[in-house]
């Protein structure tokens, strides 16, 4: 099975940009089939059971969602395999810009919206330095000058990425999307490891402290000073 | 060297195929768009400026010296066949005009001694002076729109060359189109400005979403322009002294020969 996964920052229209390039991959006749990581809520869902996708919606809830999306792979897996799916697309919430979900023999996909302006890809981390595409939305609200400033940005985070300028509305781009899906190579769960290490989150927040004074928090903790320290026993 | 694009017909906004089937544009030729607002005239531009291959709304095929052209020329910058100035004036980058422009530069793999020229065209263009140390997000809409015009001229200094609505930010419009338009290029100029558009060689009737027609200048349109601009050397006299607090006595009708 082929899979895709699919990161960026919330509203960057990752969603509308996969259901054109989904729609593409329906019309040269392979199966796909897709899940939608997200925290609290999401309907995307019903927008890929409009275009005739299989979708399975998993809501990560307290956990982080990229830790989710990794921990819940053979399951997605097994679910695509179910649908008779010969291509896998996860669509990740995408949130603190430290995790990249991408493993090493999936293709790895980076929406970034060009209107957050070009000091983004800088910020954004390992779900672009990682990423085997870059696609970058919403480029029709900024000057030409401007885009090409953002996507030289691109490439000083990720000299190798392939970028695409895309459309969510019109779809312009997301053929050329489609075509990188069909080009990506078959992953076996068994041989699979990450690009880029999950960070640690092994401290008393992550377990539900909710006081918020220093005294109280255990764990690997970092200070603002640079200084990262294990407090307790 | 790039000698003619083709603009294959797609499909208008009621998805009807567009009466304009084919349209072809020459090196060394102006040609305008015009029609009335939402007609499409800014999306006849944006498909221009991606060399559409049927993706967009449109469906319209671009063509560059009669094929298609590859994925690395509709992409990469350093590439780009086509300069564009949007309408889209609000820079969203938190820099100096000196930072951008030498980025843009570095992007279009154009000499940084092009900033300076760049500010120096802009300066000509509007009457509020640009440095560069000034923030681009404190820049006034001439001032965005004159930067934007003279970064196009010299640093995206491409061989097609794309402008809408040159009209709206009270610029030297003549000075700009000169500047922009350059020797051999390939120019379209969105327009609702009849001294504008009358500057052209042939203009596309834009209705609908659709190309409407193509409309050729006259000999006798091309006469009128010359008494238009004279009319817009008033107009923009009459706006300098408004401007500067100046009271209109009269206006000079005599010289206007009409």
């Amino acid at each position: 099975m082929k899979m895709v996964i699919v990161a960026g920052t919330p509203g960057s229209g990752k969603t509308a940009v996969l259901i054109h390039a989904l729609q593409n991959i329906n019309e040269i006749g392979l199966k796909s089939a897709v899940v939608k990581i997200d925290c609290l809520y999401t309907d995307d869902d019903r927008k890929f059971a409009k275009i005739n996708i299989p979708t399975k919606v998993g809501l990560s809830m307290d956990m982080c969602p990229d830790h989710y999306a990794i921990y819940n792979l053979e399951e997605m897996i097994n679910w695509a395999d179910e649908n008779q799916a010969e291509l896998l697309v996860i669509e990740t919430a995408g949130l603190c810009h430290r995790c990249a979900p991408f493993t090493e023999n999936s293709l790895g996909v980076c929406v970034i919206d060009a209107t957050s302006g070009p000091n983004t890809p800088l910020k954004v981390g390992p779900f672009l330095s990682t990423a085997d595409i870059a696609v970058i939305t919403k480029g029709d609200m900024i000057s030409q000058a401007e885009r090409e400033i953002f996507r030289e940005r691109i490439l000083e985070v990720n000299p190798n990425c392939k970028i695409i300028e895309a459309n969510g509305l019109s779809g312009q781009g997301c053929a050329e999307l489609a075509d990188e899906f069909m080009k990506s190579q078959e992953v076996s769960l068994d041989q699979e490891k990450l690009r880029h290490s999950a960070p640690l989150a092994v401290c008393t927040l992550c377990v539900g402290e909710t006081k918020v004074n220093k005294k109280y928090h255990r764990g690997i903790l970092r200070r603002i000073d640079g200084f990262q320290s294990y407090e307790g026993e | 060297m790039i000698e003619e694009i083709t603009i294959i017909g797609g499909f208008d906004k009621l998805g009807n195929p567009e009466p304009v089937k084919k349209a072809m544009i020459k090196k060394g030729e102006i040609f305008g768009v015009v029609g009335p607002t939402g007609s499409g005239k800014s999306s006849l531009i944006g498909d221009i400026e991606q060399l559409s291959q049927e993706d967009t709304f449109s469906k319209r095929k671009i063509l560059v010296n009669g094929k298609t052209p590859s994925y690395e020329d509709r992409t990469n910058p350093r590439k780009k066949m086509v300069a564009q100035l949007s309408q889209n004036m609000n820079f969203l980058a938190d820099m100096t005009v000196g930072e951008f422009l030498s980025l843009h530069a570095k992007c279009r793999g154009a000499h940084s001694k092009c900033v300076n020229a760049v500010v120096e065209l802009a300066n000509t263009l509007t009457g509020e002076p640009i440095k560069k140390e000034h923030d681009l997000t404190i820049l006034s809409g001439g001032q965005s729109r004159a930067l934007m015009v003279a970064d196009v001229a010299i640093i995206s200094n491409s061989p097609i060359v794309l402008i809408d609505e040159l009209e709206n930010a009270g610029i030297r419009k003549h000075d700009a189109l000169e500047a922009l338009a350059g020797h051999g290029k390939i120019v379209m100029v969105v327009t609702h400005d009849p001294v504008l558009a009358l500057m052209t060689d042939k203009r596309i009737v834009m209705k609908n979403g659709g190309m409407q027609s193509v409309v050729g200048t006259t000999e006798k349109e091309k006469a009128l322009s010359q008494k238009l601009n004279k009319i817009d050397g008033l107009m923009l006299s009459l706006r300098d002294q408004v401007r500067n607090g100046e009271v209109i006595d009269d206006i000079e009708l005599k010289n206007l020969e009409l």
